[in-house]
């Protein structure tokens, strides 16, 4: 009787290309995605060794992270920012890679777009120079964040070399209630372990839960990985997996296709697979989540006060939670349920595809957003920009008086143009509420595309359940 | 890459706990295309006020934190982002080795491709230290990665984990890359008995 497996290691098994002595095992990259931000310097190093692109047939490229999300007949303003988009596209024209430039109408985040096109497949090992990279683990691929360095490793040799990480089960059993959603699922995970809980470890998310998300909400747990250490994060594929690839661009075809499902069937996790630690969620007790501090476990039910930092179990975290609420002008003991905000951020490689923008429609249909709040709504891809227009939401967004931009990082990250003034509050669907990170100075609260449409209509911190009764 | 040698260094104090790396290097300096000239943005919004001047009380505005060779830090040291930037940013300011109870996964990777030394030491330890150094902020430490020891300013020597084969390529100065490519041929033979699962240049892509 062979030993039972995991997902995670029936992934990494069938990708070890040879351990050699003293050295960490060489593990086959399937798919590696580059964009412009963390790319030109490997490039470069190619270049200073004479070195082509091993395998640009298993590279794809776009361009996102300093990619403006305004009308695409304008030029790129920041001379910087223009300046990092044309080496991108020169360097993947030189080196054979296939990507979409900055007028491609198929142009996206990368973390989008990878299964947007069928390039992100069940079984695969898929690398990018972006720790977001686990999104593409809600197809049951082993997916992770590199360095510049390991980014040049992998244009030059297909290869990393890399030691196995912890097997980690997270299990999501119950119903989620109405106006709780996939993004509550994941800062309470967050919360509950804390943002250095998963380090050393890949998770399979499991059980009932998470079985009922449809792929777009599965890439919403698993993007956010890392936000509690993990490396990576993966669901074990299903139908709800097959249906999402079928007919996609670059997913198998005809035999291939039947051939391909087989294998993907092959990978879940055996019978009495053990793994290195467990957790378990109760989705049924979930409320909609918001963070109050400045990393992603700072965390709390929308409707709960502001944890007082001196209740902390340490005396450096008791510091931690006093700087955070100083840099966030908050007071323990207050909910944040009625603070002000200024701007309201939908968007970003965890909450910018259909199934979010829907969400955001579903409260912003007929009403106005609050006339204090500046409200972005920035869809993941070009394509999904033309498909919400199909279905009539931008519309929606306009007539309430929101932005609807051109796809891109955005406000998550702040280095495109979109960013906060100094002192701003947002209510945001990205993925980290760092100090700074949204724009120096400014204040980021994570919520649910829900909960951010919530809190545009009213101008406050709302609980979106008030809205959709 | 140079060889790492050990060495003895004040120590720039900044015990905070996740640090991220968008602190080390906000986004913003994220454009270039260049590995260089990133030392002088690390830490950028802790270090310079509004107006872009230093802050006075910031460590590595004062002695001996600005000739500082070795950082002690907080907790879950280099979290959040990938970005190879921040080891980058850390080396060109002179930080050779960063000191904590523990590092982010991808941080970490990265700080050993660029010969910067993460030492993880258990909380006890890095309790002392923190004591030592706030009653004598010149006191110094001792890296020497050979014996895998930090020797505190009272002399006390402390064993610190490295990966072995990173700690070779550090003692050496092995390159990574050099060491991949030696693999050709094993590389070669994987892909032969293993198809790929995508073509991505088998789509004709428009614009």
């Amino acid at each position: 009787m062979p030993q039972p497996r995991t997902i995670i290691q029936k992934i990494w098994d069938s990708h070890v290309v040879c351990q050699p002595e003293g050295a960490p095992a060489l593990l086959y990259i399937d798919l590696h995605l580059v964009h412009e931000v963390t790319s030109p310097q490997a490039f470069e190093g190619l270049r200073q060794r004479g070195l082509r692109v091993r395998r640009p047939d298993r590279t794809f490229g776009t361009c996102d992270h300093s990619t403006p999300t305004t009308p695409r007949e304008l030029p790129i303003v920041d001379p910087v920012a223009r300046a990092q988009v044309e080496q991108f596209e020169k360097n993947c024209r030189e080196f054979g890679i296939s990507y979409f430039g900055f007028l491609n109408p198929r142009q996206g985040i990368v973390h989008v777009i990878g299964p947007e096109q069928g390039l992100t497949q069940p079984g695969m090992t898929i690398v990018c120079g972006d720790s977001h990279t686990a999104t593409h683990g809600a197809f049951g691929a082993l997916a992770f964040g590199i360095g510049t360095s390991q980014v040049e490793h992998v244009l030059a040799t297909q290869c990393l070399l890399q030691a196995p990480s912890k097997s980690f089960a997270v299990r999501v059993d119950g119903s989620l209630r109405p106006g709780v959603s996939a993004k509550d699922i994941i800062l309470a995970l967050i919360a509950k372990i804390g943002v250095g809980g998963g380090t050393g470890c890949v998770f399979e998310y499991a059980g009932s839960a998470i079985r009922s998300l449809s792929m777009e909400e599965r890439m919403t747990v698993c993007n956010m990985s890392i936000e509690a250490g993990a490396r990576a994060g993966l669901i074990a594929p299903d139908d709800t997996t097959f249906e999402y690839l079928d007919g996609r661009p670059f997913a198998p075809k005809g035999e291939d296709w039947e051939r391909a499902v087989a294998r993907w069937r092959s990978l879940v996790t055996d019978e009495g697979a053990a793994y290195d630690k467990e957790v378990s969620i109760d989705a049924s007790s979930l409320e909609p989540m918001i963070t109050y501090g400045t990393n992603p476990g700072m965390g709390i039910p929308v409707t709960a006060p502001v944890p007082d930092p001196s209740e902390a179990p340490d005396a450096v975290e008791r510091e931690t939670r006093r700087k955070a609420l100083a840099y966030m002008g908050l007071e323990a003991g207050n909910p944040l349920a009625g603070h002000p905000v200024n701007v309201v951020f939908i968007g970003s490689c965890t909450n910018s595809r259909m199934t979010d923008l829907r969400a955001a429609a579903s409260v912003l249909k007929g009403r106005k957003v609050n006339p204090r709040v500046r409200v972005l709504v920035v869809p993941g891809s070009q394509s999904i920009k033309r498909q919400a227009e199909a279905e009539g939401l931008d519309r929606i967004f306009c007539e309430a008086g929101a932005e609807w931009r051109e796809a891109g990082c955005s406000m998550c990250i702040a280095m495109n143009g979109d960013q906060l003034a100094p002192g701003e509050y947002a209510v945001s669907t990205s993925n980290r509420n760092f100090e700074g990170r949204q724009g120096k100075g400014g204040r980021t609260f994570l919520a649910s595309p829900l909960t951010a449409a919530a809190s545009a209509v009213t101008g406050v911190v709302t609980d979106p359940r008030t809205l959709i009764g | 890459m140079e060889k790492f040698t050990a060495f003895e260094s004040w120590v720039a104090v900044l015990p905070v706990d996740n640090i991220d790396t968008d602190q080390i290097i906000p986004a913003r300096f994220l454009k270039t295309t260049s590995k260089e000239g990133l030392g002088d943005q690390l830490f950028f919004d802790w270090r310079y006020d509004a107006e872009g001047r230093p802050r006075p009380d910031f460590v590595l505005n004062r002695p001996p934190g600005n000739r500082a060779q070795v950082l002690l830090a907080g907790d879950n040291f280099g979290c959040g982002s990938s970005r190879e930037h921040a080891p980058w940013a850390l080396t060109q300011f002179g930080f050779k080795a960063v000191i904590s109870t523990s590092f982010a996964d991808i941080f970490k990777g990265n700080a050993l491709k660029n010969a910067l030394l993460p030492i993880a030491v258990p909380a006890e330890i890095h309790a002392q230290l923190l004591k030592m150094l706030e009653a004598d902020p010149l006191g110094t430490v001792r890296v020497d990665l050979a014996s895998q020891t930090l020797a505190l300013p009272d002399g006390t020597a402390v064993e610190f984990p490295v990966d072995p084969f990173a700690k070779t390529c550090l003692l050496e100065g092995v390159d990574e890359l050099g060491f991949l490519l030696k693999h050709e041929a094993e590389i070669a033979a994987f892909e032969k008995s293993h198809p790929a699962p995508v073509d991505t240049l088998s789509v004709k892509l428009d614009g």
